[in-house]
């Protein structure tokens, strides 16, 4: 059965019926989004569990010719780490429907608008992470920023068209790196015995290693300002406090992903000589990323700014697993992948609730929320928890995995990276602290507590947090054999651990 | 003495010319004998119907290949058939807006603000002369990309640019700047004619020969004085690139763009475009084919100046005719990394790209006519602030011809820079796709800017309001946003057809 052009048909069939619905029916378009995105996450439950997990090739493939002249593919596929972002995404989507139900009322345009920008842009999120074919994958890449403009402008709040401006030019001069690169791809690949777009044959290529450099740095600079990493993130926390929290959840949580998903799908596998190349430079990159977005989010004055600082710290994390190349290392950043998106919904979600009802996204005018509105309160301490890796939550096992995989081959990295751990303490601690803790303070005292819609949308979130955090087996074992592969594909073998240097 | 030869001439293979012509005349005729109360309908049935009767008759010839359609003059092929065949479709969509001749001058030869043109309007009196000349215009750009010899095709620059210069002078309001246009086409228009004809000259003392064949076999026997030839060249070079607009013979455009009665804009930057690279390609690809060290690293040069400039003066635009005619410019450019290919793929990635471009520009500027104030087309940026909330379809399609100019994704405009950038780079010339590239980055940031003023800036008091569009205005912006769409999402019926015929006789 063809699942996975049936999990991108469901949303884009959501949507075109919520477009013929009448303007006035805001209520009913919201059902009707809830009810597709549902259905979407059960098909991608359904699919996950068909999955052959031990078995390293791509799989639910499928391959129809769609632009013969240039041979380009409708080509699908997905190996361990794409099914388990697919899978974040399908779950992710109804919960940030329910937990925003209301978002879209301060918008410009009409509710029935936001949730088809909503339906179209989980299509393309799964094309995105399913796609074979690099110019598929480019089409999906490009094009799933339009709707995320739309709902950052239209339904934002504050500088939100300032914002979205931001994060779309910058996605597109990225975008447009990643496209010279692409055609070199396709031009070289037509000198070598056809025209394709086929990742597996173009790996295969012949290329000189100055062709590899700028071609591989073509797409990563793309990846590194989706990603994003230091120094290409300037845009993130613009948008990510400008847009809805629905969207920002969306924004960081699965859009973002396709940055890191990216550099292990196409930088990796098609520049393996590149790649080591610039690995030296990249870990940097990812060591700086990780304190310097940390110290940004001690000082961050306004919520949604800081859990953005936060996700660059945590990007840091993703990138130093990935180029560690090791198979701990890259378990440890898939999963860690996964994991983000939950504890950063959760932050983003609870966070939204707290301001929507305070009127204010400044820390400072927070406090003594856990006498008023305890559940609401927990639940931002176990999503603060969540992301500064505590044990016993999900984020621990990924941070660990990755700072395990990398210590064995970049200890010096690694050991800096560990800091990364105090810093989060430091970053979600203080928060907690000013804005739950202590007396209740001025402005705060008639905030109502969680209402039963919002805790229906926060229980699964948290419970998978918990969840796998003392049971990671289920996830791990459908990354591992996938992430081993990508390892032993670019002729790395794990390093034995030492101990007590002898 | 020589023996007088009578011409031989394949009527049937030039039938689509020849229809147009007399279009044109049968429009003339009408323009002086017809009533005022019929004439408007009659002059765009007898426009339309000429222009669908050559585009059947364009259809009919696909694929009859031929050298002697009049005497070796000219040249039917795959790529002229295509290529006539795009400016025929465009030529249709932009009568349809040319229809509503609200935009146009009542009487046309009256000196603005004289008792002549008040009394004019007064009578409510409507000139409908745009139609004849509008079909002459036609006629010379079906010729000029099968022209075969250096003289049908100056014939042919000149048939369409005349008509041209008059239809920018027509424009209802704002005459002075129309008629400043117009002038200012016309005089430039006549230097570059100039510099043509000078080129033309030492291409024939190089050669001995005007036609397309001779050059080419002088150039690949290369016996001849290179200096002629290089000078040839550069001339004729000059004459076409004024046409296509590419820096630096680009200083009319903007004036001209902005001047002209919107409906004419649309015919002018989309099929003046067609038929000039079309003949652009013709000659490059067959005549100097074999001499490319003389003329592609001008051209590289050109093509990299003229996106870069484009790109980067349309940011500083606060007029939508003027925005859209730097961007014109910008995409000038991208359409010379095609000419520079010089390979099958550049020729066929040159013509979709013409025919994808060529309907999203009528379709943008079929947009432009629609937004105004009482007094007229608004024209001002700054005042189509909020548009999307005012008339949400409208806004949204002009977003989508943005789109497909920046060459986003699922639109035609994407499949097309990707095509041509392809070819360019299998050529080797890399630098110019890497300048490509960025001047798409650049360029990305007008045509966004323009979207968030449409979509999210709150609107000026001063409300500009949308009209309701006429049937056939409706007609054209719809089609020119399925086609935009459709060749985004399915290219490769066109892209197929395109490859198997589109290959040069020469």
């Amino acid at each position: 059965m063809n699942y996975l052009t049936l999990i991108m048909g469901i949303p884009l069939i959501g949507s075109a019926l919520i477009a013929t619905l009448p303007q006035t029916k805001s209520l009913l378009a919201k059902q009707f989004a809830l009810g597709t995105t549902l259905i979407a996450a059960i098909a991608t439950i359904f699919m996950t569990i068909k999955f052959e997990r031990a078995n390293t090739d791509l799989q639910f493939v499928e391959s129809y010719d769609w632009i013969k002249a240039f041979g380009i593919k409708y080509a699908v596929g997905v190996d361990g780490i794409a099914l388990v972002l697919i899978l974040m995404t399908a779950l992710l989507t109804p919960i940030v429907v329910l937990a925003g139900w209301n978002e879209s009322e301060g918008g410009r345009w009409s509710t029935k608008t936001f949730y088809i920008l909503i339906l179209v842009l989980q299509t393309m999120s799964f094309g995105v992470f399913a796609a074979t074919d690099v110019f598929l994958f480019y089409v999906f890449f490009e094009a799933m920023l339009v709707p995320v403009y739309f709902l950052i402008g239209g339904y934002g709040s504050g500088e939100r068209a300032a914002a979205a401006v931001k994060f779309l030019l910058y996605s597109l001069f990225g975008g447009l790196l990643m496209l010279a690169s692409i055609i070199a791809l396709y031009v070289i690949s037509g000198e070598q015995g056809g025209h394709t777009f086929n990742i597996a044959a173009l790996s295969q290529l012949d290329m000189s290693s100055t062709t590899q450099n700028l071609l591989f740095l073509g797409f990563f600079i793309a990846f590194a300002i989706k990603a994003p990493l230091f120094p290409f993130h300037t845009w993130l926390p613009d948008a990510a406090k400008s847009a809805t929290p629905g969207t920002s959840v969306l924004l960081l949580g699965v859009l973002d992903k396709v940055g890191t998903f990216g550099m292990i799908r196409y930088c990796l596998a098609l520049f393996p000589e590149a790649t080591k190349t610039f690995t030296p430079l990249i870990i940097t990159l990812s060591v700086i990323s990780i304190v310097y977005g940390a110290f940004l989010a001690i000082g961050a004055k306004d919520i949604k700014r800081l859990i953005a600082y936060t996700s660059i710290s945590h990007f840091g994390f993703i990138t130093l697993g990935i180029f560690a190349m090791t198979t701990q290392g890259h378990s440890g950043a898939t999963l860690y992948m996964f994991n983000h998106g939950f504890s950063t919904a959760a932050l983003f979600l609870v966070a939204g609730w707290m301001i929507s009802r305070r009127g204010s996204s400044t820390i400072a005018d927070f406090g003594g929320l856990q006498r008023v509105t305890p559940i609401m309160a927990w639940s931002f301490f176990v999503a603060g928890l969540s992301s500064l890796a505590l044990p016993g939550l999900s984020s621990f096992v990924s941070e660990f995995l990755v700072l395990v995989g990398t210590f064995t081959r970049y200890p010096v990295a690694a050991v800096i990276a560990t800091f990364g751990i105090i810093l989060a303490a430091l970053y979600i601690l203080i928060p907690v602290q000013r804005s739950l803790h202590g007396p209740t303070t001025a402005g705060n005292e008639n905030l109502t507590d969680l209402n039963l819609r919002e805790k229906i949308a926060i229980a699964p979130v948290i419970a998978v947090i918990i969840f796998l955090g003392f049971y990671p087996a289920p996830a791990l074992n459908i990354i591992n054999p996938a992430a081993a592969h990508v390892v032993s594909q670019m002729g790395f073998i794990d390093p034995a651990p030492t101990h007590g240097g002898k | 003495m020589s023996e007088f030869i009578s011409p031989t001439l394949s009527y049937s293979l030039l039938s689509p010319i020849l229809v147009v012509f007399a279009g044109a005349i049968i429009g003339v005729l009408i323009e002086a004998f017809a009533s005022k109360s019929v004439r408007p309908i009659a002059q765009v049935s007898v426009a339309i119907g000429t222009l669908v009767l050559s585009l059947v008759q364009v259809w009919r010839i696909r694929s009859s290949g031929s050298t002697s359609a009049a005497m070796g003059s000219v040249i039917i092929d795959g790529p002229g058939v295509l290529l006539q065949a795009s400016i025929l479709i465009i030529a249709i969509i932009a009568v349809f807006l040319i229809a509503d001749t609200e935009n146009f001058a009542a009487a046309a030869a009256a000196i603005p603000g004289s008792p002549e043109e008040r009394e004019s309007i007064a009578r409510g009196q409507q000139v409908t002369e745009v139609f004849p000349l509008t079909l002459f215009a036609v006629a010379g750009m079906l010729l000029f990309p099968v022209a075969s010899d250096l003289v049908t095709l100056f014939v042919a620059l000149e048939v369409l640019s005349l008509p041209l210069y008059l239809m920018a002078g027509l424009s209802r309001r704002r005459r002075l700047l129309s008629q400043e246009s117009a002038l200012k086409y016309f005089l430039l228009g006549a230097f570059s004619s100039a510099f043509f004809l000078f080129g033309a000259a030492y291409l024939y003392g190089y050669s001995g020969s005007v036609t397309f064949a001779g050059i080419r076999t002088a150039v690949v026997g290369g016996t001849g004085n290179d200096v002629f030839l290089l000078i040839g060249i550069a001339f004729l070079s000059i004459g076409l690139l004024f046409k296509v607009g590419a820096v630096p013979f680009h200083a009319w455009s903007p004036d001209v763009y902005q001047g002209a009665p919107t409906p004419v804009t649309a015919f002018m930057a989309a099929a003046t475009k067609v038929a000039a690279f079309g003949a652009m390609l013709r000659i490059y690809y067959t005549s100097f084919a074999n001499a490319e060290w003389s003329w592609r690293p001008m051209l590289i040069g050109v093509a990299i100046i003229t996106m870069v400039f484009g790109s980067l003066v349309a940011i500083a635009q606060r007029d939508v005719k003027r925005m859209l005619a730097y961007s014109s410019i910008a995409h000038a450019g991208f359409l010379l990394t095609g000419v520079i290919a010089l390979n099958k793929a550049g020729l066929d990635a040159s013509i979709f790209y013409l025919f994808a471009y060529g309907i999203a520009t009528v379709g943008a500027f079929a947009v432009v006519t629609l937004v105004r104030d009482s007094a007229g087309e608004v024209t001002d940026l700054n005042r189509w602030a909020g548009l999307g909330k005012r008339s949400p379809w409208v806004a949204t399609s002009f977003a989508t011809f943005l789109l497909a100019f920046a060459g986003i994704p699922l639109t035609s405009g994407f499949v097309g820079k990707f095509s041509i950038f392809s070819a360019a780079y299998e050529s080797g010339s890399k630098e110019v796709v890497i300048a490509g590239v960025l001047s798409s980055a650049i360029a990305a940031f007008f045509y966004i800017r323009v979207i968030v003023l449409m979509f999210f800036s709150d609107p000026l008091e001063d409300a500009t309001s949308v009209v309701i569009p006429s049937a056939l205005t409706r007609i054209t912006v719809l089609f020119s946003l399925a086609v935009t769409i459709f060749l985004g999402v399915f290219p490769s019926p066109l892209l197929d057809l395109i490859s198997n015929i589109a290959i040069f006789i020469r």
